[in-house]
């Protein structure tokens, strides 16, 4: 098995959402994620990397190939350092939107990978890492 | 296309494109007195929330200003997501491509009964 492959992509404006939505296009491509599981991927970085720019006032997104046990996956980490979600368990309540969206952002996004893991602290930001693998 | 209006969206929209294009697309509703509007996205290989709440929106305005919003083309990748996203659409009207898009287009305006500047 090669080495992990990583990078890291900025999450400053608008147009970085796009570009972080075509990096994990391609990098879903490369692993030969099916059609559909390419898309929930995509959807769940575009979710994620709106959040860190809108909430945390922005932030980076990294990414990693990952290699493990005959199968190979992506794992990506939306890091902000805005302040933080006070209220982890109500963010995580299907149809709760601090109202610019439609109340599906995170628990939906959860829904999108196999995993996802969140770690918050107010006023020092929010960090959330998903991964799905390619079965 | 006369009293309809056909958008199709063929680029990876950032936000402000997206809500840059609800406001082109109300007020050509009203500057072309529109009853109806196909929007394409058969070429959008992704809807997260923000375009999905675009689309409900760009629907509930058209509606106040007198025009029926018809979503067509949508992959059924994107579909799948859009429904384990949780994002059901609610109110959205929604058709497989263009063409059945003008016929349900067609009866829903019909089934409206006269101009709307009439009643």
């Amino acid at each position: 098995m090669s080495a992990n492959v990583k990078g890291e992509a900025p999450l400053r404006s608008d147009h970085d959402i796009v570009l972080a939505r075509q990096q994990v296009r391609r990098l879903t491509q490369e692993l030969k994620f099916s059609l559909v599981d390419q898309t929930k991927m995509v959807t769940a970085a575009s979710e994620l990397a709106r959040n860190a720019l809108i909430y945390g006032g922005g932030g980076t997104m990294e990414w990693e190939i990952l290699n493990g046990e005959g199968r190979r996956g992506l794992k990506l980490r939306f890091a902000d350092e805005g302040p933080g979600i006070p209220n982890l368990d109500l963010a995580m309540t299907d149809g709760w939107t601090s109202g610019k969206g439609l109340g599906m952002g995170l628990t939906g996004t959860k829904r999108l990978v196999n995993e996802f893991d969140i770690d918050t602290k107010v006023g020092a930001g929010t960090r959330v890492t998903i991964a799905r693998w390619t079965f | 296309m006369g009293e309809f209006l056909l958008v199709t969206i063929q680029v990876d929209m950032h936000d402000q494109m997206a809500l840059k294009l609800q406001d082109d697309l109300s007020n050509a509703i009203v500057k072309n007195a529109s009853r109806g509007v196909l929007i394409d996205i058969s070429t959008l290989e992704m809807v997260d929330s923000f375009i999905g709440r675009m689309v409900a929106d760009i629907s509930t305005i058209g509606k106040i200003l007198g025009a029926e919003t018809i979503l067509v083309g949508m992959q059924p990748a994107v579909a799948i997501t859009l429904v384990e996203l949780g994002l059901s659409l609610p109110g959205v009207a929604t058709a497989l491509n263009v063409e059945r898009g003008m016929v349900l287009l067609r009866r829903k305006i019909d089934a409206d009964g006269t101009d709307v500047s009439e009643r």
